[in-house]
């Protein structure tokens, strides 16, 4: 027993297209938990080879495959089309991120944006023979941050994102904090400044649509708050 | 289609941007200007999902040597590993950990705050005696957790990234590596790196199989450039089948689980691996757990309604436990399995995992020629690391954990001596029509017109691999898929490619890396047709005596000038260390 579920597909390929259009394709469930990217697979095999997205781990680390789907930001490869609750998906590119072919987006900005939070270990005092002493406890502090898999799915869900071509973003901050609160970095003269600027943390509106989105289920609010309270303890 | 080839001078170019090719990519730069060349970006690079551990003795829950691990590692390897490299290995490992945890990776800590260490499949104290605790790790995250280490560090050096770009030839003038053409999957031009030294960092080629746990970018692109480049694929019969993928997608659940205290049950609920490998039970090396299930499931007692697998209990160590320590697995057996395995056990069966053969090298990373006549002479200004090499350091079958070891410390070998080589030789010129095959490559599938596609051919290479080329494999099973091969490589002689974009063109790269597969599949079951013994991951229902006498050596499989051929070489395994006195073969019981 097999049935279908409708695939309308945003498409676009700039060398041929004067703008972009969606395109509807039959997808056949074949197994109980067919997972969003299964479908895209068997569209491009076996329909369409035309369509073209990114995808590579199909397990929701690479953090290729952000997509928009029925209006929500998420992993086509950990996300099950039954979960949806619907038989017609409305498959669409990131929001707020130039599209460069079909579902796949212009993400060099983003990163851009990463890079500029200075996302390493930044030590000043001698390093030690042996690993720096690290107690489970500040160990802790980094769960629920440097598990980012950088899949844009945060940003670009988030409307000071999409009004402001500066904001750093949701993910930038996260990553941000992850240093910030690791007990081995000495960055925090370095990092902050950057932070304090009005296309930094100030510019965010807590609406929580980064939280909404993340598949990882991390929250990028929590980390921009904790970053906030950082600046003003120190200008105080 | 345009043609213009833009042209870039590097120092150093390392294609591949897993934990191999950023770890060499941030050594390399802070001497040296490097170039990271990677079809995707960096941190989507496979490593991004190892999951258990890193393995190193330093001790820091009972007492560990770096001469127990080595030989774990050479036992491991069902003696087909070259000692020196496995020297090499084991006795870095400790330092190149505490240099991974001042860049500031996050390891899951003792309460002592040091780096935490859990037990693996094959790890032991005392050579043989009990498991050890050996394996540091960041949770289930550990590779996640290295590739971003490593991604930001090359950053803060200032490596320049071409992320989204494509190999289609290497480019050798008179026996020396020189440079790379290069397809930008984004814009659609084409680029030639020309460099002094070229390391190798493409990782695996497990997709090749229906059940696997890689990535859709492992298609052997690196095995098939450097072969068409006259180089070796050396063991190329030692694909790794990882013991629990999750039933019926592939999906790795990490030896980790085991590690904490998980264990495998057959249909019975026999915990059955205390009957095969009775001191280490369920902690045995990958091949033989995988072994082990494929019986229980070919002697009837598999589970489910087809008697087609097992299952892996875990619930027993506490809901607390799992989410602590083994988060990932948790997340990935409710999407893949819809178990959750806080309270069920998961169902399993061997999946497709990892390459334990690759490009030849010495144990200084340097790719070597790799024949009976030249063996180990190394070829200049070429380096291979990682998934993609073969030091080899593991032999017939890797240790779990030893991967990841792998990439940071060959990675850094490479790095290091590739910006030395640089620094003290100049650019050899590029050969007349240099890039020409590449181009022509290239060519021939963007404008491909015949009847073929992509799917079609694709599902029938890895059936064919799943049937023929899998676990067990006979003479008979290996020869129809080499006829089966043969005739999918025909196909491609017919292929259609319609997208005729210049922007992102997906169905180009699929039909690329599609005709590596094909050579890639050729040349591993060439290979295990030809080993007619068995010895760790190759196993042959028709030889299955490991045979010393005839096949303690290494296969060297070559690509003859027609670019069809296959041709079969040997090299000696090093069986000599620096330092210490070898471990001569032995029989490998657990």
């Amino acid at each position: 027993m097999s049935n279908y579920v409708t695939f309308e597909i945003f498409r676009y390929d700039p060398e041929k297209d004067k703008e972009p259009y969606f395109k509807s394709y039959k997808v056949e469930l074949r197994k109980p938990g067919m997972l969003i990217l299964e479908g895209l697979n068997q569209v491009k095999w076996e329909q369409d080879t035309t369509l073209t997205y990114r995808r590579s781990c199909r397990e929701g680390v690479c953090g290729s495959d952000g997509l928009n789907i029925n209006g929500a930001n998420m992993l086509s490869c950990v996300v099950k089309i039954e979960d949806l609750n619907s038989d017609h998906l409305t498959i669409q590119p990131l929001p707020g991120l130039p599209v460069m072919r079909d579902l796949v987006v212009d993400i060099d900005d983003f990163f851009e944006k990463f890079i500029t939070v200075k996302p390493y270990l930044i030590r000043r005092s001698p390093t030690p023979d042996k690993e720096f002493y690290q107690s489970p406890e500040d160990r802790k502090k980094l769960d629920g941050l440097y598990e980012c898999i950088m899949c844009a799915c945060c940003s670009s869900a988030c409307p000071s994102y999409w009004a402001d071509k500066d904001y750093l973003g949701p993910n930038a901050f996260l990553r941000a904090y992850r240093y910030l609160v690791d007990s081995r970095d000495e960055g925090s003269a370095e990092r902050l400044p950057i932070l304090n600027d009005k296309h930094g943390v100030w510019r965010c509106h807590t609406i929580y649509n980064c939280v909404e989105a993340c598949p990882k289920e991390l929250n990028p609010t929590k980390a921009i708050v904790g970053i906030r309270r950082m600046l003003m303890d120190r200008e105080v | 289609m345009a043609l213009n080839i833009e042209y870039h001078k590097y120092d150093v170019v390392i294609l591949g941007a897993g934990g191999a090719g950023l770890n060499a990519a941030q050594v390399a730069s802070q001497k040296v200007k490097t170039a990271v060349i990677s079809e995707v970006y960096p941190t989507r690079s496979h490593t991004i999902s190892a999951q258990g551990g890193i393995g190193a003795a330093l001790g820091n829950l009972e007492e560990d040597h770096w001469i127990w691990h080595m030989f774990d590692t050479i036992k491991g390897g069902d003696y087909l590993g070259d000692q020196d490299a496995i020297e090499i290995l084991c006795r870095q490992a400790p330092e190149r950990i505490i240099e991974l945890e001042h860049l500031g990776l996050p390891f899951s800590r003792t309460p002592d705050g040091k780096i935490a260490q859990r037990p693996f499949g094959g790890h032991t104290a005392e050579f043989g005696k009990r498991p050890v605790k050996r394996a540091c790790y960041a949770a289930d995250r550990t590779g996640h957790a290295m590739l971003q280490t490593l991604f930001e560090k090359a950053i803060e050096q200032g490596t320049h990234f071409y992320s989204e770009f494509y190999a289609l030839e290497l480019l050798v003038n008179d026996g020396v590596v020189n440079g790379l053409l290069c397809y930008d999957i984004q814009n659609g031009g084409l680029h030639l790196f020309h460099a002094k030294a070229i390391i190798f960092a493409t990782g695996g080629m497990s997709r090749i199989y229906r059940t696997n746990s890689n990535a859709h970018i492992n298609t052997g692109d690196g095995l098939a450039l450097a072969l068409r480049a006259g180089f070796s694929w050396s063991d190329a019969e030692f694909t790794q089948f990882h013991p629990t993928g999750i039933y019926g997608a592939g999906n790795l659940i990490t030896e980790a689980v085991r590690g904490e205290g998980g264990y495998l049950l057959n249909a019975n609920g026999e915990r059955f691996m205390e009957r095969y490998a009775p001191t280490i039970k369920d902690l045995a090396p990958r091949d033989i757990v995988s072994r082990c299930i494929m019986k229980e499931i070919l002697e009837g007692r598999g589970c489910g309604p087809k008697k087609d697998h097992v299952m892996l209990k875990v619930d027993h160590i506490g809901a607390s436990a799992i989410l602590e320590k083994l988060p990932g697995i948790h997340e990935l057996s409710l999407v893949f399995a819809g178990v959750d395995c806080t309270k069920e056990p998961i169902p399993i069966e061997p999946t497709g995992h990892y390459q334990n053969g690759g490009i030849p090298t010495n144990c200084y990373a340097q790719v070597v020629l790799g024949s009976v006549e030249k063996g180990d002479t190394p070829v200049p200004g070429f380096f291979a690391a990682g998934e993609i090499a073969s030091a080899s350091v593991h032999g017939a079958n890797r240790l779990g954990t030893n991967s990841l070891l792998d990439l940071v410390v060959f990675g850094r070998i490479a790095g290091e001596d590739a910006a030395k080589w640089a620094q003290n030789n100049n650019i050899l010129p590029l050969k007349d029509k240099a890039g020409e095959y590449g181009l022509n490559l290239f060519q021939k599938f963007a404008n491909a017109s015949g009847e073929n596609t992509f799917g079609m051919i694709y599902s029938d290479l890895i059936n064919t691999m799943q049937n023929y080329v899998g676990v067990f494999r006979t003479e008979e099973t290996l020869k129809k898929a080499l006829s089966k091969l043969e005739e999918l490589e025909n196909k491609m002689e017919n292929f259609r490619v319609v997208d005729k974009s210049n922007v992102y063109n997906l169905e180009l790269i699929e039909a690329l890396e599609l005709n590596n597969m094909i050579l890639v599949s050729k040349a591993t079951t060439i290979a295990a047709l030809n080993r007619k013994e068995s010895r760790g991951a190759h196993s042959r229902d028709d030889f299955p005596k490991r045979d010393d006498k005839n096949f303690l050596k290494h296969t060297e499989v070559f690509l003859e000038p027609d670019l069809k051929t296959i041709r079969i070489d040997y090299r000696s395994v090093r069986l000599k260390p620096l330092t210490v006195d070898p471990f001569p073969p032995k029989e490998r019981v657990y």
